[in-house]
């Protein structure tokens, strides 16, 4: 029984990791609908840029978590002002295989910069222990990444929902034309949603240097169990990806534990089984036709 | 329109002078007589990974170190030299049997290599033998672990030349439970490589009086391994073996590091790299055991050599390195002693030979197999306190003699 208490808390532990990753992916679907493939490569960035920062300008895991958001958070802007922004008015499997494509181009830069083996990361200073609940005992890490993530997404979901600025970005995505007429800027809107979506990506990726391999291919993998939880969650929808995140991160806690060779399979028989209930996962909106 | 068509007329009159070359240099056919260099060059052929998970620990810098080679061999035969119009020609097999297949066939036939080195995972080096078989072209492979090279699958033009999973399950396994390691649970990533070495594992665990409890899969990439740790630390091993490589392995190491159980079970890696060890840092795989087939500061002669390379590379070698520059220079030694670069004479001089150089310690080409064989080396990953100096990680805690390393000639099951 007490194994079985250790691996649940070891899933929620990867589940509110997995709410995070995938927030900014929502983020962007449910506020520009635009699926962003390039989520893992952005995700890479943060966790490379990490490392490279605590290796030329010795900043800690606590700087990082700071500065690399911001820059991701520019680099976004710029991707969506020279590139995505063109698309947004088509069919959105265009910005889809917009977004590969800058997938492909972003990993191989870093491959050809950095290597294939992959970049060197400790824990964070305080962070080395474990924290130990009568016969239980999690990392401290793991217990703080899941904390943190968690806080982010309310902060956002409280962001996007309960303020003025989520207000104003939600009817300019919504319907552009009558937003403009209303006197508000909505170009100005848009572009930092991106951009906000991308630093998320970030934050994730410095999260989870500590723990994961920093390697160029690390967000190629991922981002398949990203879409996961998105789908599963309901595209768009940030109160769907949080509660997908927590789901998955269970179903493969317990896969692991007790299948072991299907860990990976079982979020994706959990998958197409939400799917076939109900199509638009177990948060999304029922698309009026 | 006027000037696309002229464009394709171009394209046209300069492929069809391509294919009047590729013609016309086949038509003088590569001689086949005993004690001539075909071609009037030798060509040696690098295929490996020179893009993905491979590159770092092999790749580009295996080139360079094949180049070494043929640089002082050159140096050391000046006038007397078989030939010295000598190639270095490299391709590009992405780790994938089909492309390693044509690679390899258009190495041989087209850029005339008369010798395959490297080629790194499994099935591509499989892939290569049979293409060295069918040609009767030497075939050294350094890169790839499967013991079939020099088994079931041997031939007569195929050598192994740096190791195999026998020698690393025999090499950690078999000496980690002599010295006490009895328990052990194993996790590996669920594909060939990953089952073959537990298998391997698993034989020679018990072969030394220990026992494997938990064999546990995990699928292939992954990347977070939280829960088969915790799985894998249940009944109290003293030892935890995983199989994993590259991304995966930095990624169970790291989540091992955490789960808190370093201090009582101990760690062993079933195939490892130095280029590992300086992309996670030292302190992370600090007292991880593992068998490695050469280290660069294991004595002056490695160093020197290490240096060398250095001057080249930037970067410190790998074994895969210094084992392509081992195979190609006794190549060389052997086209010379054979006086003719035609597969079956170079062969014939390889076959038993007995060798001593800056890779191969007490080496031996076993005739039978072609498996060769060499001192090999238990080593313990130092922590980072006492790291002296950029790449300097690992302690040799054990010589393992050429004669035990390797699966014994008679169990091979090779008939050429």
């Amino acid at each position: 029984m007490s194994a079985f208490i250790q691996y649940t808390l070891q899933g929620l532990a990867t589940g509110g990791f997995y709410a995070l990753a995938a927030l900014g992916l929502a983020v962007i679907f449910g506020v520009m609908g635009v699926v962003n493939f390039s989520h893992g490569a952005m995700y890479m960035l943060g966790a490379v840029g990490s490392a490279v920062l605590l290796d030329v300008a010795d900043v800690p895991f606590w700087g990082a978590l700071v500065i690399v958001p911001i820059l991701l958070f520019l680099f976004g802007i710029l991707v969506e002002r020279l590139l995505v922004r063109w698309l947004l008015g088509l069919d959105p499997l265009y910005n889809f295989l917009l977004t590969f494509g800058l997938t492909l181009l972003i990993v191989d830069l870093v491959k050809r910069r950095y290597g294939v083996s992959g970049l060197p990361y400790q824990l964070p200073a305080g962070l080395e222990g474990r924290i130990n609940l009568g016969g239980l005992s999690l990392s401290s890490y793991q217990l703080f990444a899941a904390f943190f993530s968690v806080v982010l997404c309310v902060a956002v979901w409280l962001l996007l929902t309960k303020t003025r600025i989520g207000m104003i970005v939600r009817a300019s995505t919504e319907d552009a034309e009558r937003t403009r007429a209303l006197g508000i800027n909505v170009g100005r809107w848009v572009t930092p949603v991106f951009g906000f979506g991308i630093a998320l990506a970030g934050v994730a990726g410095v999260l989870a240097a500590p723990f994961r391999a920093i390697t160029a291919d690390m967000g190629s993998n991922f981002i398949i169990i990203l879409f996961a939880v998105v789908v599963i969650g309901g595209l768009g929808s940030i109160l769907g990806a949080v509660v997908a995140g927590f789901l998955v991160g269970l179903v493969e806690a317990y896969g692991q534990a007790y299948a072991p060779s299907f860990a990976q399979v079982l979020i994706f028989v959990l998958m197409a089984a939400v799917v076939l209930v109900r199509p638009a996962g177990l948060f999304g909106r029922e698309e009026a036709s | 329109m006027r000037h696309t068509r002229m464009t394709t007329l171009a394209a046209m009159v300069a492929g069809s002078g391509l294919l009047l070359t590729a013609c016309g240099s086949a038509g003088g056919g590569p001689s086949t007589a005993s004690g001539k260099i075909s071609d009037d060059k030798i060509v040696l052929a690098v295929l490996n990974d020179q893009s993905g998970v491979y590159k770092d620990l092999s790749g580009p810098n295996s080139v360079e170190a094949v180049k070494m080679a043929v640089e002082d061999w050159k140096a050391k035969h000046k006038d007397d030299a078989v030939s010295k119009n000598i190639e270095v020609v490299t391709a590009d097999h992405q780790n994938k049997p089909d492309i390693a297949n044509t690679k390899a066939q258009e190495l041989y036939d087209r850029q005339k290599a008369d010798i395959i080195l490297d080629v790194p995972t499994s099935s591509a080096a499989l892939a290569v033998a049979t293409q060295a078989k069918t040609k009767k072209k030497v075939y050294i492979n350094i890169g790839a672990g499967t013991t079939a090279l020099t088994g079931a699958q041997c031939n007569k033009y195929t050598f192994h030349w740096a190791y195999d999973t026998y020698m690393l399950a025999h090499g950690t396994g078999a000496t980690l439970t002599k010295n006490g390691g009895k328990n052990w649970n194993v996790v590996y990533p669920d594909y060939a490589f990953g089952q073959d070495m537990t298998k391997s594992f698993d034989g020679q665990v018990t072969a030394a009086g220990g026992t494997v409890g938990q064999k546990i899969p995990t699928p292939f990439p992954n990347d977070n391994f939280a829960t088969y740790i915790t799985k894998a630390a249940t009944g109290n091993p003293n030892v935890i073996g995983t199989m994993h490589a590259g991304g995966d392995l930095i990624n169970f190491v790291k989540q091992y590091n955490q789960a808190g159980i370093s201090d009582q079970i101990k760690l062993a890696v079933g195939l490892m790299f130095i280029t590992d060890i300086h992309s996670l840092g030292a302190d992370q795989f600090k007292g991880v055991t593992f068998t490695d087939a050469w280290y660069w500061n294991f004595d002056e002669q490695n160093r020197k050599w290490a240096d060398k390379f250095q001057e080249k590379t930037k970067t410190r070698p790998s074994f895969a390195h210094a084992a392509n520059y081992s195979a190609a220079f006794n190549y060389l030694e052997a086209v010379q002693e054979a006086g003719s670069d035609t597969g079956d004479d170079v062969v014939a001089k390889l076959e038993g030979k007995k060798i001593n150089d800056v890779f191969l310690r007490n080496g031996e080409v076993r005739k039978g197999d072609h498996r060769v064989i060499h001192d090999v080396y238990l080593a313990e990953v130092k922590p980072q306190s006492e790291v002296k100096e950029e790449w300097d990680y690992e302690k040799i805690v054990a010589t393992i003699p050429a004669a035990e390393a390797f699966k014994p000639e008679a169990e091979s099951g090779c008939s050429m």
